[in-house]
């Protein structure tokens, strides 16, 4: 059976690709549909929604398009997700790698040190990383990244650990690979499919961990994301729960489709556990 | 006829669609009866274990019965209800598993997880069942049995935990006691005593048995009579004895010769007296490194070993769990590294070599693993798996690849370099295992444990593999493995080993058929249906 | 005995990653744009030079590094986290004014995530293939998919707008003068719709996990033991599945700790709950960065006390760590 062919038996799965395929069409749509920037005031504020042309979703407390905001934010939450698992996996990949590897002091040392990060509240390290750094895209994915490495370097380690006695690998030794060629071609592919599968589930929580910076306005107040709008919507929620609502959906449906997918991938890169699961 | 107490009538069990074959047993019929040992023999994937799950009403997911009856004391057993089948399970049915480390739950006190077989069926109070779990205990044979009824199973050996599997089985005194290899997961001696008990508890109370076993020597042991099973079908159907010594078909003929038996084949001259391996005072400590409140612990894996290898000669390392063997293969390929001792490769030291060094010289020795499903990267091609080593050692790639198409065709797998793992058979994997170790020209190969994965029939194959390349290309091989018969038919010299000591060591027919040490006669008067091959010969 | 030596152990490791964090303080402070006086002081203590010289002064900032690291990390050894400019009060005293509500409500929630989630997980293992029991993961999974400080806010709309059934903010009526019981009952009435917003996504990931793991323990050989004894399939399925499913949940347990502390962050902002977690949010609010890093450093304590406890709860749980240790 194909991969797409597996991972397209689990309906779920196929749900959620068709909402973040249309999740990633409102990112690129956003600009072309609403040229302008989404913090321009362009109508009377507390415009409820479905009511005025133009402003399917209303207008928030300062008269900005709800709309507008929405597509824009698709854009921040997608790329955000992206770019902070990206650098989370760049430093738990090789962490895990190396101390599943090599284990020992060297093991132990990093080990440790992925502890220390750990047991540190991660969105507590991830507000103050921000509020001292200064809100901003750069400083929002940096401490996404520093917040969220730990459990892929876990997981590589324990995949690792697992492979680096399976008798191939030991035969890769004694057949003269070095080090560098066994972690690389022998247990590195290996390990690939639970990275993919992490990799995708941890896009979700970042977009979470995003959404709620956002919401604490620890947001970039250049761009316009769904957890700034709930945010800024809070103190209002009695007059106009509809600000606080459609982002929320919007977060919402973004990371469940995010998971689902993710369960699709684990089915299809591990057939056998998806039959014993079912 | 003696009194019938189970009659199985053309069952068929079906697999679930996509598995290899529609059926895992087809029309089967035989009968157990009151107060006899019936073994079902087959090798995997046979379904010897089919019916006795089927009648235990325990068949896994997906597979059911779809077929003829099992008539147990006057009932269908495939008609019952999950509660009838539920009553008769412990009570009237007792049944024992392969593996002994992980049939017992972790958590639980073993006086409780006997105790549960009476409560499961309302028998006794709690008091009185602590008490029969005792005397239990006791008939099994454990050793201290106060200590051992409060012991969780992590605190029990291999053999003490098929015990309290057997005392469970036995609680509620069952008309049918299923066995369903409870000893292949067991060191030899260990078996031998569990073989033993077994044919003792059947006497004194009388129970009927069903053992389901993939060994012949087992079946010598303690059958009356024997059903052999091949791909779901009964091929041979009799009296112990008469199968054992006059098999009919063809496949049952096959599978008793395939038992390496006693007639060890005389020891080949050396070729040349210069040693090749060479290993003197040999220790090697395992230490698991203490935290700050933790104490360090130490396990002597290999004390004082010395022994030298010929080249052109085969030396089997035999013994039991724990003995050793296998880390003094580890030390010597250089997977381990030893604490003391010498480690000489044609005169070179070959155990202080370390990082690029070591690499450089590592193609010297090569080896052969236990498991055909691990031992094969499976993402990668096995021309290329083959070839990897050479390149790595410098010979450009299509020249490798090329030497990797020669080396399969040797192996008797010609032509089939761009494929991957998976596509093979458990035994097909052993040839390219070991053709990945000739493509390095190795001076010495260790097979570890090599043919104790397979099945006898692909065992032999595999052994008379080795044998012909033995020849051909005058190998040196040191051959590890826990089965003396493996390593009487294939080693011209022999060395025991326990507790990580040489016990015993010579050519294979002295130490055979006359051996000097205590341990050495247990171990080989442990293997199973010896008595049989020697009335035979 | 063997407990008193794994607490002291497990102390001195505490007290390690504790003193980790305070250098960590220190050198973000030092990483962070601008000058540190300033950062320390808050943005609105920025402008009072006086106020800047004496921080100055204190921590040694014209000092050498490691002067200034030495006297920082002796200073919080000393329990000292400085003062709170924007608020007037030690650092200390305006923590542990407020560490209780935090307290009630992350305990409350904890305690009410891992029996919800186990139940729930339990049942929908029982129930695979059927539709009850499709139906729990798919609730488990949306709420695991929803902003915490959405459903907060959601709830909010619901049960007390639009409802009116439950308070929407803070922990006890204010002026009722209530006591005792009553008292009890009104803090109680408060808890329910923080507690169990907080509680809700962990008790989606622990009803994934249980599921998860409960599967997995009813393919092992005991399992097939257990029934050759006849026994019923409910005993089974908590004697003998469930409580070697439950080991991993108790390590998940004490992994989820730091994020249970981070949700309460949230939950407490929204709720205007009077505990360390609004505290930051004002923190944030006023960038009284004191204020904030020794919040920081306490959450890592509370957390790290919890990892403890289910330390320490695992060992009970199992009897082979007592081999091991």
């Amino acid at each position: 059976m194909s991969f797409f062919a597996r991972f397209a038996q689990n309906r779920g799965a196929l749900v959620g690709l068709i909402i973040l395929v249309g999740i990633i069409l409102m990112a690129i749509l956003a600009p072309l549909l609403f040229p302008e920037s989404p913090w321009r005031m362009v109508q009377r504020p507390f415009l409820p929604p479905l009511q005025t042309d133009g402003f399917p979703l209303g207008t928030d407390t300062m008269g900005r398009n709800v709309a507008a905001g929405l597509m824009h934010g698709a854009w921040v939450s997608l790329l955000i997700g992206l770019v902070s698992t990206t650098v989370a996996l760049a430093i738990g990949v090789p962490l895990g790698a190396i101390a599943g590897y090599y284990g020992g002091l060297v093991d132990d040392a990093l080990m440790r040190f992925t502890e220390f990060f750990q047991t540190i509240p991660n969105f507590a390290l991830a507000i103050v990383l921000v509020a001292i750094m200064q809100p901003s895209i750069t400083s929002i994915v940096l401490a996404i990244a520093l917040v969220s490495w730990p459990p892929v370097a876990r997981l590589v380690r324990a995949e690792f650990m697992s492979l680096r006695h399976r008798e191939y690998v030991e035969a890769a030794r004694l057949v003269g690979q070095t080090n560098t060629t066994i972690i690389l071609r022998q247990i590195l592919p290996n390990t690939l499919s639970p990275i993919i599968v992490l990799a995708s589930l941890m896009v979700a929580t970042a977009i979470l961990l995003e959404s709620a910076l956002s919401f604490l306005g620890l947001g970039d107040p250049n761009v316009m994301s769904w957890g700034y709008m709930i945010g800024a919507a809070r103190t209002v929620i009695r007059q106009a729960w509809w600000l606080s609502f459609f982002p929320g959906v919007a977060i919402l449906l973004t990371v469940l489709a995010l998971n689902l997918v993710g369960e699709g991938l684990d089915d299809a890169l591990n057939p056998k556990l998806a039959r014993e699961r079912s | 006829m003696r009194d019938t107490l189970l009659s199985i009538r053309h069952l068929s069990i079906a697999l679930p669609a996509g598995a290899d074959r529609d059926y895992a047993v087809e029309d089967i019929s035989y009968d157990v009866a009151r107060g006899e040992i019936m073994c079902v023999v087959g090798e995997s994937g046979s379904g010897k274990s089919m019916a006795a799950n089927a009648l235990m009403g325990l068949l896994p997911k997906g597979v059911r019965a779809t077929g003829g009856e099992i008539d147990f004391d006057g009932q269908d057993l495939l008609s019952l209800t999950e509660k009838q089948h539920r009553d008769l399970r412990g009570l009237r049915i007792g049944m024992i598993f392969q593996e002994p480390m992980t049939a017992l739950n972790p958590l639980m006190r073993v006086g409780d997880q006997i105790g549960e077989v009476f409560e499961a069926h309302n028998r006794l109070t709690p008091k009185e069942r602590q008490a029969r779990a005792l005397e239990l205990l006791v008939e099994v044979g454990i050793p201290q049995p106060e200590k051992a009824i409060r012991a969780y199973p992590f605190e029990l050996s291999g053999g003490q935990r098929q015990r309290v599997m057997i005392a469970m089985a036995l609680a509620l005194e069952p008309e049918l006691l299923i066995a369903d290899e409870p000893t292949t997961a067991l060191d030899v001696t260990t078996q031998a005593q569990i073989l033993d008990l077994i044919g003792d508890l059947q006497r004194r109370h009388g129970m009927a048995v069903m053992f389901i076993t993939h060994d012949f020597g087992v079946v010598a042991e303690i059958a009356d009579r024997v059903c052999v099973m091949r791909h779901g079908r009964i091929v041979e159907l009799g009296a112990a004895q008469t199968v054992l010594s006059s098999p009919q078909d063809p496949y049952t003929r096959d599978l008793i010769e395939a038992i390496p038996s006693d007639v060890i084949p005389e020891a080949r001259g050396a070729e040349t007296d210069t040693p090749l391996l060479e290993v003197s005072g040999l220790d090697k400590v395992f230490r698991s490194r203490g935290g700050l409140f933790k104490p360090s612990r130490e396990v002597h894996a290999l004390r004082d070993v010395s022994f030298s290898l010929v080249k052109g000669e085969t030396i089997g390392i035999v013994g039991e769990s724990g003995s050793g063997k296998s880390t003094l293969g580890r030390c010597v390929v250089r997977l381990e590294r030893p604490d003391r001792g010498t480690l000489s490769l044609s005169g070179t030291d070959f155990m202080h070599l370390r990082g690029e060094a070591l690499r450089r010289e590592r193609h010297r020795v090569q080896m052969i693993f236990q498991d055909p499903y691990a031992s094969l990267n499976p993402r990668t091609r096995v021309g290329m798996a083959i070839a990897q080593g050479p390149i790595a050692n410098g010979m450009a790639r299509p020249e490798a690849l090329a030497r990797a198409d020669e080396l399969l065709e040797l192996v008797g797998l010609g032509g089939t370099a761009d494929r991957f793992p998976h596509e093979f058979s458990g035994g097909q994997r052993q040839r390219i295992g070991i053709a990945r170790a000739l493509a390095m020209n190795p001076e010495l190969i260790v097979a570890d444990e090599a043919v104790s994965a397979l099945d006898v029939s692909i065992q032999a194959q595999i052994l008379d593999l080795l044998e012909e390349l033995k020849q051909k290309l005058s190998l040196s091989l040191l051959f590890i493995t826990h089965d003396l018969r493996v390593a009487a038919q294939i080693c011209d010299r022999i060395i025991v080993m326990q507790h990580g000591r040489v016990v015993e060591q010579g050519p294979a027919r002295e130490v055979f058929l006359a051996p000097r040490e205590a341990y050495t006669r247990q171990l080989l008067e442990a293997i199973p249906g010896r008595e049989h091959e020697l009335a035979d010969a | 005995m063997l407990y008193a030596r794994l607490i002291v152990s497990r102390l001195l490791k505490a007290v390690i990653v504790l003193f980790m964090i305070i250098i960590f303080n220190f050198f973000l402070i030092q990483l962070a744009p601008g000058d540190p006086a300033a950062i320390l002081a808050g943005e609105a203590g920025a402008t009072d030079a006086e106020f800047l010289r004496q921080l100055t002064e204190r921590f040694g900032l014209d000092q050498p590094l490691h002067v200034q690291l030495w006297r920082y990390v002796s200073g919080v050894a000393m329990l000292d986290f400085g003062f709170s400019y924007r608020q007037q009060v030690p650092v200390l005293d305006l923590i542990l004014e407020r560490l209780p509500a935090t307290l009630l409500l992350t305990g409350t929630a904890f305690v009410l995530s891992l029996v919800l989630g186990i139940v729930a997980g339990s049942l929908a293992a029982a129930r695979v293939k059927k539709p009850s029991g499709s139906i729990i993961m798919a609730l488990a999974l949306i709420f695991y998919a929803t902003p915490l400080f959405w459903v907060a806010l959601m709830a909010v709309v619901l049960f007390s707008v639009y409802l009116d059934w439950l308070p929407a903010y803070g922990m006890y009526t204010v002026g009722a003068g209530l006591e005792g019981f009553a008292f009890a009952l009104d803090v109680g009435k408060h808890l329910i719709l923080p507690a169990t917003t907080l509680a809700l996504f962990f008790m989606a990931i622990y009803t994934r996990m249980t599921r998860a793991s409960m599967l997995e323990a009813a393919q092992q050989d005991f399992v097939k033991t257990a029934r050759a004894k006849g026994l019923k399939n409910s005993v089974i399925q908590r004697r003998h599945i469930l409580r070697n499913a439950l080991l991993p949940i108790i390590t998940l347990a004490g992994l989820q700790a730091g994020q249970m502390v981070g949700g309460a962050i949230l939950t407490e902002t929204v709720f205007a709950w009077p505990g360390i977690g609004r505290l930051m949010f004002e923190a944030l609010q006023q960038r009284d960065y004191n204020l904030l890093l020794g919040i920081f450093f306490f959450s890592a304590a509370l957390v790290i006390v919890f990892n403890i406890i289910t330390d320490l709860v695992y060992r009970l749980a199992d009897p082979r760590i007592k081999e091991a240790s």
